[in-house]
């Protein structure tokens, strides 16, 4: 941002302010073109050479960072529009012919019986998720903020779940809460809290739960580490002047915490929010999609067309579907993060 | 803000021409086809068998091939689940192996991209082997791929827990259930199969549809809704855990192991395990048929050796007898022995089961086991994934088993 303003502001100004290109566009610059050339009788050409080639240089800077994200944001953003709308099968790899469908793979994938489940389900995963996660991760910053013995030994060991890939994190979850032989159930037997084994993974009712849980799990430690620090932001001044207008506990929370850490709670949510919709690997370790689909979410059903189904032009399409999702939460999250730097 | 704007149209042409230039180099990937005059030294091989004792048998037996013919072996073993998605990715670039395994099911998704050469080209004898084995590497009328050996699966019982309840192998599917009953005390179940939201879950139950007459073209048949509702059965008297549906075939060899599950519905790649433990008694009978004098029909698994279209005549020559020689007589039975898979010659049968008794019963199913793509072919993915939606549907209770089957289909 700050960049492109400076070259504005060294664009070659004609002399004359308002007949310039520059001056044309934007009368305002006109200010600056009459800094810098105060008579108008000094050699131009040569000074345009030299702001041409500074505006050059400046143009080559920033080539490896436009290379970088043409390669490995545009490009596979393109591709995937593009796969979208073609018949994209096995034999495409090998033969390079992928004939334009229109919109057929959408319809397909929007008329399909399983969307209505899979978007509910991304949306009942995505709210559940977000607010355990962000309701347990608040508690914990705050709890975190008082000073007691293996305070950081604790803060640290919380961090694990996010150190673990998540095909372990899954694999052992899973393991925990097997019905006949998981930790929870024995746990839950021997404190006689049920008799029987509660089918966490493969009742209709309760995988959607336990698998939101485990997803909970993952994502305290991001919530706890973004909403400590903006904690520790907070001067103590004003909670020390909050304290003799006598604010304090819960009302010092209300009045002086949320409103400082409001910029910093935005950009932990729509985090939070874009990187919960495209979970993938957990529910894939935790159930596949099952029982009956009802832990099916459009990631993993994308997922499921694309590479299990070979449908790639119907997986790229449901996953378009939710990159415009995810979209839209981004483009709140630009917003919030501007408003954040403006305030 | 506007400053940005201003300048954003050379931005532009540069993003446009970026974008742009991968698409151009990708299209300058194709290998270099060598001529196919100058000899051959060296072939690579691709296949998944990266876990051991599998990656030695295979590599010692790619080897020796590799000698007879008289090129070095360039392995490379890659993890079961990427092995496809590494195949299409050579297959844009043109850089396929020269020798390529495949799992028997995605021999007709990879051969209909023409990827693969029919081995007729090279003269190889498709004559023996067992008309599952032919119909798992045959698309459109021509063989591309063969399995050196295949597999099956059939249901294990503990023998020590049937004789203690005094219960006999079951042969038919009042048997099965009567026994499962029986067998299941405390936190011991009667059975174990596992009826997961993959393939994995497809293929167990196809046994039991086929065998019942069963078909994959149609599901919803009354012969498949029969197979289902054994299953629904099953798991709705507790006989079999309700966490079926989300075990893998590992998981399943667990609970037997662990003496959980009195009967378990397996394959015999879990054989090494199971022999691990020294205190189980296990014995092997065909899985139960609805009415007895039913054919039982298995589901054939087992790996299947191709040769890619690489471009290079002389290297595919070279390939054709690597893939030959892996299908001999001798390394059918040589291979068989170890990795406790059957010789997919159906005249190596006889001999075979007589040195191999534990694997008789898989010797026996193997001879009219079916290809899960023989009939469907390119299609079997799409139709696999209905099997195992409806199979969930009904062991949940979310819609009876002809309902679930009926709702699959019209998917």
């Amino acid at each position: 941002m700050s960049l492109t303003t400076d070259l504005s502001q060294a664009t070659p100004p004609n002399g004359k302010p308002g007949v310039g290109k520059a001056g044309a566009r934007r009368p305002g610059s006109g200010r600056a073109g009459s800094r810098d050339e105060p008579d108008g009788s000094a050699p131009a050409p040569r000074r345009r050479s030299r702001q041409r080639r500074e505006r050059l240089f400046q143009w080559l800077f920033l080539v490896p960072a436009v290379v970088y994200m043409a390669l490995f944001f545009g490009y596979p953003v393109v591709k995937n529009v593009v796969m979208s709308f073609q018949d994209y099968t096995t034999a495409t790899f090998f033969t390079g012919e992928a004939p334009w469908v229109g919109l057929a793979n959408y319809v397909a994938v929007l008329s399909s019986s399983l969307f209505s489940t899979s978007l509910l389900n991304t949306a009942l995963f995505t709210v559940g998720s977000i607010l355990g996660q962000f309701v347990i991760g608040l508690a914990l910053a705050i709890f975190f903020q008082r000073k007691f013995p293996l305070n950081g030994i604790l803060r640290s060991l919380l961090l694990l779940p996010w150190l673990l890939p998540l095909i372990v994190s899954s694999a052992v979850w899973r393991w925990i809460l097997d019905k006949d032989s998981g930790a929870l159930n024995r746990f839950l037997g021997d404190l006689n809290i049920v008799d029987t084994g509660v089918p966490w993974l493969t009742s209709t009712s309760l995988a959607l739960i336990a698998v939101v849980g485990v997803n909970i799990w993952i994502g305290i430690p991001f919530n706890l580490t973004i909403l400590y620090g903006g904690l520790q932001e907070i001067p103590d001044e004003l909670y020390e002047a909050g304290s003799l207008d006598g604010a304090t506990g819960w009302k010092a929370f209300r009045h002086i915490t949320w409103p400082m850490l409001r910029p910093v709670v935005s950009v932990v949510l729509v985090l939070g929010v874009v990187y919960t919709l495209k979970v993938l690997d957990i529910i894939l370790g935790l159930t596949n999609g099952g029982p009956a689909n009802s832990t099916q979410t459009i990631a993993t059903q994308s997922y499921g067309l694309s590479f299990q189904e070979f449908k790639f032009g119907e997986g790229a399409a449901l996953g378009n579907i939710l990159v415009i999702i995810s979209l839209v939460f981004a483009v709140l999250y630009l917003r919030a993060s501007r408003r954040a730097v403006d305030e | 803000m506007k400053s940005a704007l201003r300048n954003s149209r050379p931005l532009a042409v540069a993003v446009t021409a970026l974008v742009g230039l991968p698409i151009l180099l990708s299209g300058c990937g194709t290998a270099a086809s060598s001529s196919s005059t100058e000899p051959v030294s060296e072939i690579s091989v691709m296949d998944y068998y990266n876990n051991e004792p599998d990656k030695t048998f295979i590599g010692d037996a790619l080897t020796a091939c590799g000698t007879k013919a008289g090129v070095t072996i360039k392995r490379e073993t890659v993890p079961g689940k990427s092995l496809i998605s590494k195949v299409l990715q050579q297959s844009s670039s043109k850089t396929l192996p020269d020798v390529l395994m495949l799992d028997n099911p995605d021999l007709q998704q990879i051969a209909a991209t023409g990827a693969l050469a029919p081995l007729a080209d090279f003269d190889m004898s498709t004559a023996d082997f067992a008309p599952g084995v032919l119909s798992a590497g045959t698309y459109k009328d021509k063989v591309y791929g063969l399995a050196p050996t295949v597999n099956t699966i059939a249901l294990f019982y503990n023998k020590d827990i049937l004789a203690k309840a005094g219960v006999t192998p079951p042969a038919t599917w009042d048997e099965l259930e009567a026994a499962a009953a029986k067998l299941t005390s405390g936190d011991q179940y009667g059975l174990a199969f596992n009826a997961n939201p993959t393939y994995e879950g497809t293929w167990q139950f196809l046994p039991v549809m086929w065998s019942n007459g069963g078909n994959e073209k149609n599901i919803d048949t009354e012969e498949t809704a029969q197979a289902l509702q054994l299953w629904t059965d099953l798991v709705k008297d507790g006989s079999v855990s309700s966490s079926a549906l989300n075990w893998t075939q590992a998981d399943v060899k667990d609970q037997f192991l662990a003496g959980k599950a009195a009967m378990m519905v397996n394959g015999p790649w879990q054989i090494p395990s199971l022999d691990k433990q020294a205190s189980l008694q296990y014995g092997v009978v065909k899985i139960p048929v609805r009415e007895a004098g039913q054919t039982v029909v298995a589901p054939l698994g087992g790996e299947v050796w191709t040769v890619p279209q690489t471009g290079n005549k002389a290297r595919q020559a070279k390939a054709a007898e690597v893939v030959s020689c892996l299908n001999s007589d001798e390394n059918q039975l040589a291979m068989a022995k170890v990795r406790n898979t059957i010789p997919s010659k159906t005249t190596l049968a006889a001999k075979f089961a007589e040195e191999n008794p534990k694997l008789a019963t898989f010797t026996e199913l193997v001879k009219t086991a079916r290809a899960r793509t023989g009939q469907l072919g390119e299609e079997w993915p799409a139709q696999a994934t209905k099997i195992y939606t409806a199979i969930q549907t009904a062991l949940t209770g979310k819609a009876s088993p002809s309902e679930a089957l009926k709702q699959a289909q019209g998917q």
